[in-house]
């Protein structure tokens, strides 16, 4: 039996994590390899780094955070933000992770996704979708939510699925730090139709989100980050309810 | 004891290091077949394409070295399946070390099979102190039927080999270096029992 994946998402800047973080047991909060190390050791099955750094500096930096956190972990993790060159995923991969999102350069080149594919196996290329719902129509965006395109995000995965994308990882920009639930019909929609797996994003705040968008959304996995960061909730009890609740999931 | 990693440009060598270093072994990553002439113990890794891994173990003269090596050696993932005799994954041969053929899944699962998945396991040295029913960390679209050398299973929709031995060859399925705790266990079991 496949276990479903609870996935905690690091946001980092300059080497440090951003966004709220509130761990009391932690001597500094804002080390991303320190929480990195934290969230293995509750029981996280995967984690995501984003780097959202602009500057060159950042993505120097950046680079050592992977080295420093393949070190401190035994568990897969995937990196994403500003990735575009085949050279910065064998440099990320050399630095240790397992896996690159992609987002915006995919969505300006859809090719990058097959080079990616046969450079590195699609199992470490994940496509990173982020979309809004404006007045009940899904659409696909750019470039942190900024920028509009021509996609809407149901042929926008299967799309990438047939280019060579080993995983998708949907964003709803409409609930994403809402804390109010993930978007459930369109992560269903989206999962049903692909064979590779979905990872689900945004909006989580409870427990019960986690079990909603795991069942009735299809998820294959559900990331999340202030939930976790602010300490409202640890890895470990949302795995514990997710398993009272009959999801096969591993503790 | 020495360990040493075979580079022939289809692995996350890095993760297998970082793994070998957390257990305090000491390692080295090479692609010359004289160098790993002097280890004590082999690992060899694999992600990507079947086909394409070939090609490079032959052009490097790296498979005739595995297929003749005395030393205990460990394939992961793709690595275990390129010890077998044929792969579907581009239809080519493998080296031949085990008799198995490598099949894709034909599922109405999710593809590729990515994540952590029970298993279980026998009495063999390579799981001591792994519980059965223990998680594991995999990922792969092409799998290796259950044959008389295996000495793991798990279920996805069909039943598979996670894990087969025979002699000084040693293969899994799963990603050791990427299955937490138990999975460094079973590193250091083939480090120090096999």
């Amino acid at each position: 039996m496949l276990s479903k994946r609870i996935i905690p998402c690091l946001d980092v800047k300059n080497g440090r994590t951003v966004k709220g973080v509130n761990f009391n047991n932690l001597m500094d909060a804002g080390d991303p390899v320190q929480l990195a190390y934290e969230y293995y050791k509750q029981g996280a099955d995967e984690l995501v780094l984003l780097d959202i750094t602009a500057t060159l500096e950042g993505r120097e930096t950046f680079i050592n955070v992977v080295k420093d956190v393949a070190k401190a972990i035994s568990i897969p993790f995937t990196v994403g933000g500003g990735i575009s060159k085949p050279e910065q995923v064998e440099a990320l991969l050399k630095a240790g992770a397992d896996k690159v999102s992609i987002n915006s350069a995919a969505l300006q080149n859809p090719n990058l996704i097959t080079t990616l594919a046969n450079a590195f196996g699609s199992q470490c290329v994940v496509v990173a979708i982020d979309a809004i719902n404006n007045q009940g129509n899904w659409e696909v965006v750019s470039h942190s939510g900024t920028k509009e395109t021509i996609w809407d995000p149901f042929e926008w995965a299967k799309k990438a699925e047939s280019l060579g994308a080993g995983e998708i990882l949907l964003t709803s920009y409409s609930s994403d730090g809402t804390q109010m639930g993930y978007a459930i019909d369109l992560t269903a929609k989206i999962s049903e139709s692909l064979k590779i797996p979905v990872i689900a994003s945004g909006g989580a705040g409870c427990k019960e989100h986690f079990l909603e968008v795991l069942t009735l959304g299809k998820a294959d996995a559900a990331l999340a980050a202030g939930v976790f960061h602010f300490g409202k909730l640890s890895i470990k009890e949302v795995k514990q309810y997710l398993n009272d609740n009959g999801i096969v999931i591993r503790l | 004891m020495r360990i040493g990693i075979i580079n022939y440009g289809a692995g996350n060598i890095a993760s297998v290091k970082n793994a070998l270093d957390k257990l305090g072994v000491n390692s080295i990553v090479s692609s010359n077949p004289i160098e790993l002439n002097d280890v004590d113990k082999i690992i060899f890794p694999g992600v990507g394409h079947a086909k394409e891994a070939m090609a490079n173990l032959q052009n490097s003269g790296l498979d005739r070295f595995i297929k003749t090596t005395q030393k205990p050696l460990l394939g992961i993932c793709l690595g275990m399946q390129l010890l077998g005799s044929y792969s579907e994954e581009g239809g080519t041969n493998g080296l031949g070390v085990f008799d198995f053929e490598v099949k894709k899944f034909n599922i109405n699962l999710k593809c590729p099979h990515m994540g952590w998945n029970r298993i279980t396991n026998s009495k063999s040295p390579l799981f001591k102190g792994i519980n059965d029913n223990a998680w594991l960390y995999f990922v792969h679209s092409y799998y290796v039927p259950i044959s008389g050398n295996s000495i793991a299973a798990a279920n996805y929709q069909v039943d598979f080999c996670i894990a087969v031995n025979s002699q000084n060859f040693w293969g899994v399925q799963f990603h050791p270096e990427k299955s937490g705790d138990d999975g460094l266990q079973i590193l250091k079991n083939f480090i120090e029992l096999c």
